[in-house]
């Protein structure tokens, strides 16, 4: 336990600019994965590692010469279509099924994709490095790094274009159709199969743009992609699914929540403290629906 | 298929398994060959210092048995090593330790990569009493068993960065420094933190900030903060690749300044590289580095050895790849001083082993850990936008002079 940041409340203006920021990347990701658990049905645990395949694309792209930066916009081209592959290779044959079994088929792409990363990048942790600034404020104590403020700005953009597509456009109109009631849809000539494609080439195109993000303002690895998995995992829990503004103030919620613990409990319990708050949603969730049951019974 | 074709196949099946049953019981030593066995991460998190291990074995193979192999009871033998890859899985390695040994008839072993996977396969040498020379594993628990077949060529991690305390506080004038630490939670960098703790003891320095880092660590802000709020003389950082490469890019971007920063694993990130000015003025605890001075007669000088690495595999070696090739050196030495192939005499050979490489001076405590060697400290300095490790500490070998403190953030270009 470490109190300093009560001793210096300035720091609190820090962790909560920090956790905010990082918070909308989250956000974007577990938007992703909202949009097609919502459509399909479908819990992807390989979330996290499309996120560091998204990092990867901008990495390769660094490595050539080119700014990271652009990743924002080659990787989620590049990604959508690997969504969509996949689709059409695993995630069809358990679109219509249990549950159980598109979290198994999920886990095994996630560690399939581990693997291919590792071997086609290798063990070592890499950065690109974006070169941008920092922003310094209260004479010096709070820092903002540009790329922080870049990522989440791009996620913002990223997160109003797909809100308006979703409106405007007739696959988004089709999207939401078949997510209310995709035998409905079907009948009414809306083509499911491709809907289901096409969403979870979005859901992976999304985890693109995050995971370029990530290649500038954090590191990369092909083991770490886990914990973006389970964040998401939870920001969807706690804002439901198809509800964009939840999940962004979810998404926030728990950024500021992560810097917090990671201040005061220590960095080695940042992680520790996203599963804690996991389980304790969940459990409250349960105790609130059981609630309901004995009323109703 | 006919009743006389199922016979035939199962009598033939049945003596090729008998025959390479035997072959394998007496492949100690085959012929005019001495077999080693070795399980390393090909595959998984540590498959690029698994290569780099790897490559130092075999450059050393090469060499040795070219120079004309090890000298036995008048009769010259040629190494060979059997690889395994054990998936950077400390089970995957103990089962492959067993494997070699019982079906391969292994009775000499080099070790893996990393003090996790060392630590695995230890119980195993121990228990077929097979003796292992490892390059890897630094943890200091590998040393305080009681273990009596194995023998590290490497310096123990506590010895890491306690010269780094010892620099600081040099640099103060003789009196105690304030350290701020952050330690990833795993065996090597705690082993790190109980050699700054000694440090620290011993020269009455503070501990002022003590945190540790997580295994899916990539964001250590909170400490940098704490760090910038509370103005330590020394920041030591210890998180293998991610805690360098995380703590590089956040010093930078938060601009912390601190006087002096000292971590482990800077060569293994290639922090010069992938950082560049930024990682300018970091302190790194290194085993090995090729300007030392050191020699021997099989690969020359360190330089000498730098050369013909990048020659045969196109890459400058790390220091993974020095250590493990000094452990077949030493595996020549010993064989050749108690002159048999017998595990316990080859055994108390290596226990009486005291020689200089090109690597360093190798000399096993009780424990077996190499008390030898001292550890090196180098600092990133950089002309221009290309960043070089220039050797500082000890004295002895330092190419150039430690430059403290570190200029402010607002000094830097």
């Amino acid at each position: 336990m470490d109190f300093l940041i009560f001793e210096a409340p300035i720091l609190m203006v820090q962790a909560t600019l920090d956790g905010i920021l990082i918070g909308i990347l989250f956000a974007l990701i577990a938007y992703g994965m909202a949009l097609q658990w919502g459509v399909m049905n479908i819990i992807n645990i390989a979330q996290g590692d499309l996120v560091i395949l998204g990092g990867y694309i901008a990495y390769s792209m660094y490595l050539a010469g080119i700014h990271p930066s652009w990743g924002v916009i080659v990787s989620p081209i590049i990604m959508f279509f690997v969504g969509w592959g996949l689709y059409k290779l695993v995630i069809n044959k358990v679109v219509d099924r249990d549950l159980f079994i598109s979290i198994l088929a999920t886990f095994g792409i996630a560690i399939v994709f581990q693997q291919l990363m590792n071997f086609i990048f290798g063990a070592d942790v890499v950065v690109a490095q974006s070169g941008y600034g920092t922003t310094m404020l209260f004479d010096n104590v709070v820092t903002l790094p540009h790329s922080t403020i870049f990522s989440a700005v791009i996620s913002v953009i990223y997160a109003i274009v797909l809100v308006i597509y979703m409106r405007k456009s007739k696959l988004g109109r089709a999207i939401r159709a078949t997510a209310q009631n995709a035998r409905a849809a079907k009948i009414l000539g809306v083509d499911t199969e491709k809907v289901y494609a096409a969403t979870f080439g979005i859901n992976a195109a999304l985890c693109g743009v995050a995971g370029a993000l990530i290649a500038i303002t954090f590191t990369l690895h092909p083991y770490v992609g886990l914990p973006y998995t389970v964040r998401s995992f939870m920001i969807v829990i706690v804002a439901g699914l198809g509800n964009l503004p939840a999940v962004a103030i979810s998404g926030m919620g728990l950024g500021v929540f992560e810097e917090f613990a990671d201040y005061i409990l220590g960095t080695e319990f940042r992680i520790g403290s996203v599963f804690m708050l996991l389980v304790i949603i969940l459990v409250f969730r349960r105790f609130k629906l059981s609630r309901k049951r004995e009323y109703l019974k | 298929m006919n009743k006389i074709a199922k016979l035939f196949i199962t009598f033939t099946s049945a003596i090729v398994i008998t025959l390479a049953t035997i072959s394998s019981a007496f492949s100690k030593v085959e012929g005019d060959t001495i077999v080693l066995g070795a399980a390393v991460s090909l595959t998984g998190k540590y498959s690029s210092n698994g290569v780099h291990t790897q490559n130092g074995y075999n450059l050393a193979v090469e060499r040795l048995n070219k120079m004309g192999g090890v000298k036995v009871g008048g009769k010259s033998y040629k190494f060979k090593i059997i690889y395994y890859d054990d998936e950077s899985n400390p089970k995957r390695a103990a089962q492959l330790a067993e494997r070699l040994i019982n079906q391969d008839g292994v009775k000499y072993m080099l070790g893996p990569y990393s003090s996790g996977l060392t630590k695995a396969i230890a119980p195993v040498t121990e228990k077929y009493k097979i003796p292992m020379v490892e390059a890897n594993g630094a943890s200091r628990s590998l040393f305080t068993k009681g273990y009596k077949y194995l023998f590290a060529v490497l310096s123990p991690a506590n010895q890491y960065l306690e010269v780094a305390i010892d620099l600081a506080v040099e640099k103060n004038g003789g009196k105690p420094v304030k350290i701020a630490q952050a330690f990833e939670q795993d065996a090597f960098s705690q082993d790190v933190r109980l050699g700054i703790l000694d440090a620290a003891k011993r020269t009455g320095s503070e501990i002022i900030i003590d945190d540790k880092l997580p295994k899916e660590l990539n964001d250590m802000k909170a400490t940098l903060v704490k760090v910038k709020a509370k103005k330590p003389d020394v920041l030591v950082v210890s998180g293998h690749t991610k805690g360098a490469l995380t703590a590089i890019r956040q010093i930078a971007e938060m601009k912390v300044d601190v006087p002096m920063l000292a971590m482990t694993h800077c060569d293994a990130a290639k922090l010069s590289k992938q950082h560049g000015k930024n990682s300018e003025y970091a302190l790194c605890a290194s085993q090995w580095h090729k300007n030392l001075s050191y020699k021997d007669k099989f690969f020359g000088s360190g330089k000498k050895y730098d050369k013909d690495f990048t020659k045969r595999f196109g890459y400058a070696p790390p220091y993974q790849s020095a250590e493990s090739s000094a452990a077949l050196i030493v595996f020549k030495d010993a064989f050749e001083r108690a002159n048999s192939f017998d595990g316990d005499k080859v055994r108390d050979a290596l226990r009486t082993t005291e020689m200089q490489t090109f690597y360093g001076n190798i000399k096993f405590g009780p424990g077996g850990q190499n008390t030898a060697k001292p550890m090196i400290l180098f600092q990133v300095r950089c002309k221009g936008d290309k960043c070089e490790n220039k050797v500082v500490a000890p004295t002895k070998w330092a190419s150039d002079k430690f430059y403290h403190p570190i200029p402010s953030w607002s000094k830097r270009s």
